[in-house]
């Protein structure tokens, strides 16, 4: 617990640090953006929700194949102002995952490689706070692709709305139900965790409807469980 | 189009106004729309302040009020405000509030101010405050209507168009990466051409016809043409469109008067997409409500009996229109709901109102929404507790005989096992309903189990539904607790099984008897059903279908996704193999049963058939193991 109280605050420092150190320019611009002050309310925050979907689960085994953005903050999600790539991955699609994801062996052929999206990824994420889904995702395997094609470290703070749903589940009032379902915890997962805050059901597997569906999720959240004046501190990791 | 465009498009185009929008306007709406959540409880707009979009409610509900604080009226999914302070200066003039979590969909203030401009139909509903105020029963009806609902509600996505000069091969391909089974054929067009319309970059075109699938295989690979034939040379001679505000009815009858299966449809002169058979067959499903209004209209029970011939038709058109079992399940159970509902009104009617609360509750198919045509009634009565045999009791005794012989009037035959309201023992209070089903739990007798397994599969039909439900809550919370319940259903469930060997005139039973006849519900939806019936109550599942019941397993991953998936596979076919059987039979006019004869039996079907009871034997073997006999 110490540990983490650390790095969060050690947050700032560490982009300042990265800003000045970094050789790749669209990196080193990415790290000068900054990041929040820890005590910054989340109502100036500017957050971006982000949404890959992969190969696999293994960052060692498998790629990225599309990203999805959507810029939001507490009063507004904006899909139209969000971007959508799909990637060339480096290790061939299997059936399955072009089944699950509907991105054809056609379109990943024609897609381009991860470093040729990669500045404008980064130019569309400086300055904003990531949300993910399950941080286990999104984050190491951007630090993987980076590392792969420019050598260097991407990392960042984020929310993880899974996090603060496993939190709630644990502790909050989801608890009481627990009795009925003897042994049954709620499901976290994205669809699962949206149904009981009221929001609908999305059809597709697909990054950037995924992003925006984890944008909602974090208003629902922020309004059902914080306010718009908790610290940001409090909810990054 | 991106995906979360798509998704805000689809969901828009139901509603009015949009859903009488050009699909392109659409297009461009949901491009431009944000998105807000709002707690419940909280203001989404206050009175004076400055507002810049349209607002639109994905899901929840919220109030609108008047400046002095009354309330004006309450909207939920699919209806809009803000657009009175959008046209008064951008000032709100109706602060809003959210009752339920909501999520907004925010329409940007210069959409709103084209949309007004260019079309009437938009400007003239939010000028006047819509007709939405009007009651939303008329609404549902309207939706229901075959006759008035617009064709363009089918649509789904934008048409696939291609140049007629471009080649066999290349339709095939796009056909492919588009997903599609059919696709437009356009050609160049003088823009003088009454024909013409332009097109998304230059130029004019026209629709000169549609090829399908179905084409590819009749006009091109049996004619044994290459696949460097120009698309021109292979159409069709005539092609039949309907205009997009044409009535679904309409395209129905345009579909067979020319005996089509895909029916272009144009807004104008522009494609904006195509039909296909099963889009409407799928709608039309949803409106056997139409049979059911129809039920409601009936003052005695001899009118209610000459609906039947109604009901079965309905049952063989579901069928050769290709509906899956579930559609057709859930199409006869609403209406066998609905006659229960009906029959009782007519009885309360004569016999008074209730001495106290009850609730009417069906069980077995009729509970799990897998009802086909023959089947007979089960049913039951949970009282309250104030319930005092010796003054209340006449009254539902009297109740329960009217609605079982008006069942058997109408063609659900008594239960031969007495599970009816008519029989003493199952028209009792909660309490000893709640007696019953801890003691079948908590004291399982496999013997006593074989007969009340079908009170199991619940629901409330009329009445006090908290009643059954709060039987469901017990089944949910006790079942899964009590491994020597589960033992005991899982070795009943191990009574029926399917046979050995399915050949082209016999089947092979364990013994190696051969039979010429099979019982496809004994021997093969019955105890599927009593497998996922166990597994479900392990899981504490609430769930009633069969096919829910499987998504609830999976969820609790005591089955793996594959075997179920395996086991839904079996049931809907082996389900759809009896149904058609029994549509067959009455086409036929014989009565409809559960038999078939495997000579009647295709040899697709054959084949099927077999892997389907190979999955069956399996999940028994595997709940054997599963569910063992606790050791005392």
């Amino acid at each position: 617990m110490s540990n983490q109280r650390q790095d969060e605050s050690t947050w700032p420092a560490f982009f300042a640090d990265k800003a000045e150190r970094c050789q790749d320019p669209a990196l080193r611009a990415f790290y000068a953006a900054g990041v929040p002050a820890p005590q910054t309310p989340l109502r100036d925050v500017p957050l971006m929700a982000l949404d890959f979907e992969t190969t696999g689960m293994d960052v060692h085994h498998h790629a990225i194949v599309s990203i999805g953005l959507v810029p939001f903050d507490l009063t507004r999600i904006r899909p139209s102002a969000g971007r959508y790539w799909v990637v060339r991955p480096t290790r061939p699609l299997d059936e399955a995952s072009i089944r699950f994801h509907r991105i054809t062996h056609a379109e990943v052929a024609q897609a381009p490689d991860f470093d040729e999206v990669l500045d404008e990824v980064l130019a569309e994420l400086s300055g904003c706070l990531v949300v993910v889904h399950y941080r286990g995702i999104e984050r190491p395997f951007l630090d993987a692709a980076v590392q792969d094609r420019r050598g260097e470290r991407c990392l960042f703070p984020l929310i993880d709305t899974m996090s603060i749903e496993a939190r709630e589940v644990r502790q909050g009032g989801w608890n009481r139900l627990k009795g009925m379902w003897r042994g049954s915890r709620p499901s976290i997962r994205l669809s699962d965790t949206r149904t009981r805050y009221g929001l609908p059901v999305y059809s597709a597997h697909h990054a950037k409807l995924d992003a925006l569906a984890t944008a909602e999720l974090l208003q629902a959240q922020i309004a059902r469980h914080y306010s718009p004046d908790t610290p940001v501190s409090e909810l990054w990791e | 189009m991106e995906a979360e465009v798509q998704e805000i498009r689809e969901h828009m185009r139901h509603y009015p106004p949009f859903d009488r929008l050009d699909p392109k306007w659409l297009d461009q709406i949901a491009a431009r729309t944000d998105v807000a959540y709002y707690r419940e409880g909280s203001m989404i707009q206050e009175y004076g302040k400055p507002i810049d979009t349209l607002r639109y409610v994905r899901s929840g509900a919220v109030e609108v009020y008047r400046h002095n604080g009354e309330l004006y009226n309450r909207i939920g999914e699919g209806d809009i405000f803000g657009h009175t302070g959008l046209l008064h200066n951008r000032r709100v003039r109706f602060p809003v509030r959210a009752i339920e979590d909501t999520l907004l969909y925010l329409i940007p203030a210069d959409v709103f101010d084209r949309l007004c401009e260019e079309d009437d139909q938009f400007a003239d509903f939010v000028e006047l405050s819509g007709p939405r105020l009007q009651s939303t029963v008329e609404q549902n009806e309207r939706e229901n209507d075959l006759m008035v609902s617009r064709v363009r509600r089918l649509l789904t996505r934008s048409p696939v168009n291609i140049d007629e000069n471009a080649t066999v091969h290349e339709a095939a391909r796009l056909m492919t990466d588009q997903h599609v089974s059919s696709i437009l054929l356009l050609s160049r067009a003088e823009e003088g051409d009454e024909r013409a319309f332009p097109g998304e970059e230059h130029g004019h075109w026209r629709l000169t016809g549609i090829l399908t699938d179905q084409d590819m295989r009749g006009r091109v690979l049996a004619a044994g043409l290459s696949g460097e034939t120009p698309l021109a040379e292979i159409k069709h001679d005539r092609l039949s469109t309907i205009q997009s505000d044409e009535s679904v009815y309409e395209a129905m009858l345009a579909m067979l008067r020319n005996n089509v299966h895909h029916l272009p449809v144009l807004h104008r002169r522009r494609p904006v997409g195509v039909v296909h058979l099963s889009d409407i067959v799928r709608y039309e499903t949803h409106s056997s409500l139409y049979l059911v209004t129809n039920i409601f209209n009936q003052d005695s029970v001899k009118g209610l009996s000459r609906l039947m011939p109604d009901v079965r038709a309905a049952f063989v058109r579901l069928v050769d229109d290709g509906a899956t079992s579930q559609m057709i399940g859930q199409a006869m159970s609403s209406i066998g709901r609905s006659l229960i509902r009906r029959l009782i009104e007519l009885a309360e009617a004569d016999l008074g109102p209730p001495p106290v609360p009850y609730c009417f509750m069906v069980n077995g198919s009729m509970a799990r929404h897998d009802q086909t045509i023959a089947t007979d009634q089960d049913n039951a009565l949970v009282l309250d507790d104030s319930f005092d045999p010796d003054q209340h009791d006449a009254w539902f005794a009297a109740l329960a005989k009217r609605v079982s012989d008006g069942l058997h009037a109408c063609g659900y035959p008594y239960c031969s096992g007495g599970i009816m309201g008519t029989n003493e023992k199952w028209r009792q209070p909660l309490s000893v309903w709640r007696r019953y089903f801890e003691e079948w739990i908590d004291k399982p007798d496999p013997e006593k189990l074989l007969h009340s397994s079908i009170f199991f599969d619940l629901e409330a039909v009329q009445g006090e539904e908290r009643f059954v439900e709060q039987l469901q809550d017990l089944i949910a919370q006790r079942a899964s607790q009590s491994p020597r319940f589960l033992a005991a259903l899982a070795r009943n469930a191990l009574h029926r099984t399917p046979p050995l060997g399915f050949f082209r005139t016999f089947v092979m039973e364990n013994d190696g008897q051969h039979n010429n006849s099979i019982n496809l519900k004994r021997r093969g939806t019955a105890p599927l059903v009593d497998v996922i019936r166990v597994h479900a109550l392990a899981v504490g599942s609430r769930a009633q279908t069969s096919f829910e019941r499987l998504d609830d397993i999976v969820k609790a991953k005591s089955l793996p996704a594959g075997q179920a998936d395996k086991l839904r596979y079996a049931l809907e076919f082996i389900s759809m193999v009896r149904i058609r059987h029994q549509a067959h039979d009455l086409k036929h006019h014989s009565s409809p049963d559960n038999n078939i004869e495997p000579e009647n039996v295709s040899d697709g079907e054959r084949h099927n058939l077999k892997d389907a009871f190979q999955v069956l034997s399996n999940a028994q073997k595997f709940l054997r193991f599963r569910y063992p006999t606790p050791n005392r």
